[in-house]
């Protein structure tokens, strides 16, 4: 949405932020209020990347407000320092070390616990600044005297120091600090940090540093914070110690879930909402205390019935108002394919296996250097216990480079256990994995996935609220760009190479159709595709595929192994799955699994004629 | 040099607070752990245990009314916030979760505000628990004493409760699987709304029978709620044991360096929470998994 016009976000900005001094007095709002707003929006932008981007709630974001307001208002008052824009640029800086440090304990963990150990954290902080630190920062009574900025022009002396003066000031800085925003989130860093609140598993199966990125995130948080803090100081000529409580946290918590998340902007329209009604309702009303009851309810509400804020809510009626037309007009896959016999599929398996695969192939890239010409995966004696129960037991397997190996077993039999021992999604009780000559046992599955071997999950696995070409793309960037980086400042598809390998991948899928289109709008055989897509989009060199084919009409079946066939030129695949007839005329080999080990390996006709074979499935009836 | 009267004295204290702050995580935790909502009201609900005490003491003079009065009026509270408003919010995502329970703690607070008033109330001990009782080495206040036992007594109801009876058993087997124990066809709505109730009975208790030691105040509930989340953290979410654990190693914790310098207890039990993250993720007696 925000990508066909680049400026045109930033431009709106400025009008209104230049509109406004014009229109909200008339309004009824008083340019303390519009200030205010301006401070707490910022503070906002920041919290959004980490809550509305990330997908990380915290409560705790008071001890960056704080710790920014009070190093710059200590620098100003206390030290004397001269210049306020400077003071505040140090004051943001200190808020990020500080939560850089923060981020580190916090983000050992995620969901509630996250949420619980910020709460934790932040009145830390306030107990801090309140009695150890009272000398430096007045304590209870915080610091007064914080000056307004000047700015010395040579010929001429600016001053802010009335409301209507530092409404200037605090623009700008609402200004840069949107356009700064605008551009991580549409860096591949903020493509990955949404990946990351869609799907952390996925995200770092992909190849993603997901622990780097989240505090990357945090950090971003505490610097607008921190900023923000600083800001707060100057605005009121005083360094509040009421920053550091709790009700910071939850007033800015708050403001974020009413203006409405993922957009930036959500903070500040719910902090317009909530401080115009609290004027209101104390000034106009004369409620008194009473006004943060009413607004308590209304946040309630607000949350029972209006989920995505008021900004969700103007995006939801905008798409009801245009008739969702962008969803409705492809909705493909509609037709129903013709039933189809086993013998049918069989046949049109076969067909389909005969012709020429229809897209070029991709390339596997090799990591690792070309010096190694051994087998491509060579598993030894991995045994995987769970209490009593042994999952996986000394199982020796080892994998040719370029061919296509099938795993088949009865249910119970190890078989997606032993795929998640060898992505590194788990760790083997005992034994050892060498990939492409080089030991990966222990290693992390998104460095495995690094060196280029990754998988297709049984249960799709997706990124529930991007598009189908922003799921391969993040899949992508994890192989262009490495498991972490900080490109914080680039645009998405000046990547080079990107938007091929996305293209490309969508057409062997063949999903092109359907590239625009969110994976909540796609139809199960579509999303199976994707799922396998976002394995590809790596160009791993060795790929599993944990049951390809499951709960897939048989129309699709068929039109599924043509895929995969296609896609193995060039690389090697090793595939689960419970339908024998596709399986068998895939893959070149076959490895039989019973009860956590090797039963039998050999070749399709093999493993069709081998007697063990046949009596692990059907149970000792031997079948004529 | 430490005076020992003293450092005796605080270690009881920090017990008291300890067994408090472990019937209260309880709840909180059981609550985690059975419905997937943490509940950021739970400190609200210790709040308006207290408050609701402290209208049927001033009606009734009776302490022990009070503290029944206390506990029912929460139990109720808990069940039909659980019923009105909480079960449309299992299908919805854990932060929706904690905004709409965070929104209902302050409605909480507004409203006792709104009829109490923002100055803090007393409920005096009954009658025959005024004073202090000699101990041999130390004078300790008699009613503290008293209460180590009642919230003793209330920590062993609630493991009754949790490992002796039939819906104990349903809730223990809730918090390792719930979507398991939903296919063996127990109405776990009923059990939601039944472990909702017990758990937020389990902080208004404590709420009106702390009353007369701390006085009670609309926003009583907030730091209660940080130390509860810190003895979860330590404890681990989802274990009772673990909020017994949690809970007296904070209360100590914050007792003792209280000894020494208030303003710091709170950086003591941060330091406490970070070594049990760093040293075991999931608490002292949690397992992987309950998150």
């Amino acid at each position: 949405m925000l990508r066909q016009r680049p400026f045109l976000v930033e431009a709106l900005t400025a009008a209104g932020l230049i509109a406004v001094p014009f229109v909200l007095p008339y309004l009824g709002f008083t340019p303390a209020t519009v200030n205010r707003i301006l401070v707490w929006g910022l503070f906002g932008i920041g919290f959004d990347i980490l809550f509305g981007f990330t997908g990380l709630l915290s409560f705790g974001q008071s001890a960056f407000f704080g710790t920014g307001g009070m190093v710059a208002a200590y620098l100003l008052t206390v030290l004397d320092y001269p210049d306020v824009f400077s003071a505040v640029f140090v004051g943001m800086i200190a808020a990020a070390v500080v939560g850089y440090l923060v981020g580190l304990i916090a983000l050992r963990r995620t969901g509630i616990y996250f949420a619980m150990i910020t709460v934790a954290i932040a009145e830390v902080f306030y107990f801090v600044e309140f009695n150890p630190l009272a000398a430096y920062t007045g304590g209870e009574n915080g610091l007064p005297g914080v000056p307004t900025p000047t700015l010395h022009l040579g010929f001429t002396t600016l001053k802010f120091n009335t409301d209507k003066s530092l409404y200037i000031v605090l623009a700008v800085c609402y200004f840069v600090g949107m356009v700064v925003a605008l551009r991580i989130v549409r860096s591949p860093v903020g493509a990955v940090l949404r990946a990351i609140r869609d799907n952390p598993l996925r995200a770092a199966a992909v190849g993603h540093n997901i622990h780097s990125y989240k505090l990357t995130s945090f950090v971003i948080a505490a610097a607008y914070a921190g900023f923000a803090g600083g800001l707060l100081g100057i605005m009121q000529g005083f360094m509040p110690p009421d920053a550091f409580t709790f009700d910071t946290s939850g007033q800015l918590v708050i403001q974020t879930a009413i203006g409405g998340t993922g957009a930036l902007f959500g903070p500040l329209v719910g902090a317009t909402v909530w401080l115009y009604l609290s004027d209101f309702l104390q000034t106009t009303l004369h409620l008194g205390a009473t006004w943060k009851l009413v607004l308590g309810v209304v946040f309630v509400l607000l949350v029972c019935f209006l989920r995505h804020g008021i900004i969700g809510g103007i995006y939801d009626i905008y798409r009801l108002a245009t008739g969702g037309s962008a969803a409705k007009a492809k909705a493909g896959d509609g037709t129903p394919a013709p039933a189809m016999t086993a013998e049918e599929e069989r046949s049109a398996t076969h067909a389909a296996l005969a012709e020429a695969p229809a897209a070029m192939p991709m390339a596997a890239r090799r990591r690792t250097g070309d010096e190694f010409v051994g087998p491509i995966l060579e598993a030894t004696a991995l045994t995987k216990r769970y209490g009593g129960l042994l999952a996986n037991s000394d199982i020796d397997f080892s994998v040719k480079r370029g061919e296509r190996r099938g795993i088949i077993g009865p249910n119970g039999a190890g078989k997606t256990t032993f795929f998640k021992i060898l992505t590194c999604e788990i760790e083997p009780t005992s034994g050892r994995i060498v990939f492409d000559g080089r030991d990966i046992t222990g290693m992390s599955v998104t460095d495995v996935c690094q060196l280029g071997l990754t998988k297709s999950y049984q249960v799709n696995q997706l990124f529930a609220r991007l598009t189908v070409r922003e799921n391969l793309t993040i899949s992508a960037l994890a192989e262009l760009r490495g498991k972490f980086r900080l490109d914080m400042f680039r645009s998405v598809p000046k990547i080079r190479g990107l938007a091929e390998q996305v293209e490309h991948t969508l057409a062997l899928v063949d999903l092109k159709d359907r590239a625009d289109v969110p994976v909540a709008a796609l139809a199960y055989g579509e999303k199976r595709r994707l799922e396998v897509g976002l394995a590809l989009a790596s160009s791993p060199s060795l790929l599993l595929l944990d049951e390809p084919l499951a709960g897939m009409s048989p129309q699709e079946r068929v039109e599924m192994v043509k895929l995969l066939k296609s896609i193995s030129r060039g690389r090697t695949m090793i595939i689960i799955d419970h339908d024998m007839d596709s399986l068998f005329e895939l893959v070149e080999r076959v490895t039989v699994l019973q009860e956590g080990r090797v039963l039998v390996e050999g070749t399709p006709d093999e493993i069709k004629g081998n007697a063990a074979v046949q009596e692990a499935y059907l149970g000792g009836v031997v079948a004529a | 040099m430490i005076n020992w009267a003293n450092f005796i004295s605080q270690c009881f204290n920090g017990l008291v607070l300890g067994a408090l702050l472990a019937l209260i995580s309880s709840g909180l935790t059981i609550i985690y752990g059975t419905l997937g909502v943490l509940n950021l009201a739970h400190g609200a609900m210790f709040m308006l245990g207290g408050y609701a005490g402290w209208v049927a003491y001033s009606y009734t003079g009776s302490f022990i009314v009070a503290v029944i009065a206390g506990s029912m009026f929460v139990l109720v509270v808990g069940v039909v916030t659980e019923r009105v408003i909480i079960r449309s919010f299992y299908a919805r995502t854990p932060e929706d979760q904690l905004l709409v329970t965070f929104g209902l703690g302050i409605v909480f607070v507004e409203t006792v505000r709104f009829f109490f008033g923002s100055l803090s109330k007393m409920v005096p001990p009954p009658p025959g628990l005024v004073g202090i009782t000699p101990l041999g080495f130390m004078f300790y206040p008699t009613y503290r004493l008293a209460l180590l036992a009642i919230v003793a007594a209330a920590l062993l109801a609630l493991y009754v409760v949790l490992y002796r009876t039939r819906i104990g058993m349903i809730v223990r087997a809730g918090i390792e699987d719930a979507v398991m124990v939903g296919s063996l066809g127990i109405d776990v709505y009923k059990v939601f709304m039944l472990v909702f109730g017990i758990g937020a009975m389990a902080a208004g208790f404590a709420g009106i029978v702390n009353a007369p030691v701390v006085s009670i105040a609309p926003d009583v509930g907030e730091a209660i709620l940080v130390q509860t989340f810190v003895v979860v953290v330590i404890g681990g979410v989802g274990s009772f044991p673990g909020a017994v654990l949690g809970g007296l190693i904070a209360g100590e914790i914050i007792s003792i360096t209280s000894m020494f310098d208030p303003g710091y207890s709170y950086v003591m039990l941060f330091v406490a929470m970070t070594l049990v993250l760093v040293l075991r993720p999931y608490g002292l007696l949690g397992t992987a998994g309950r998150e």
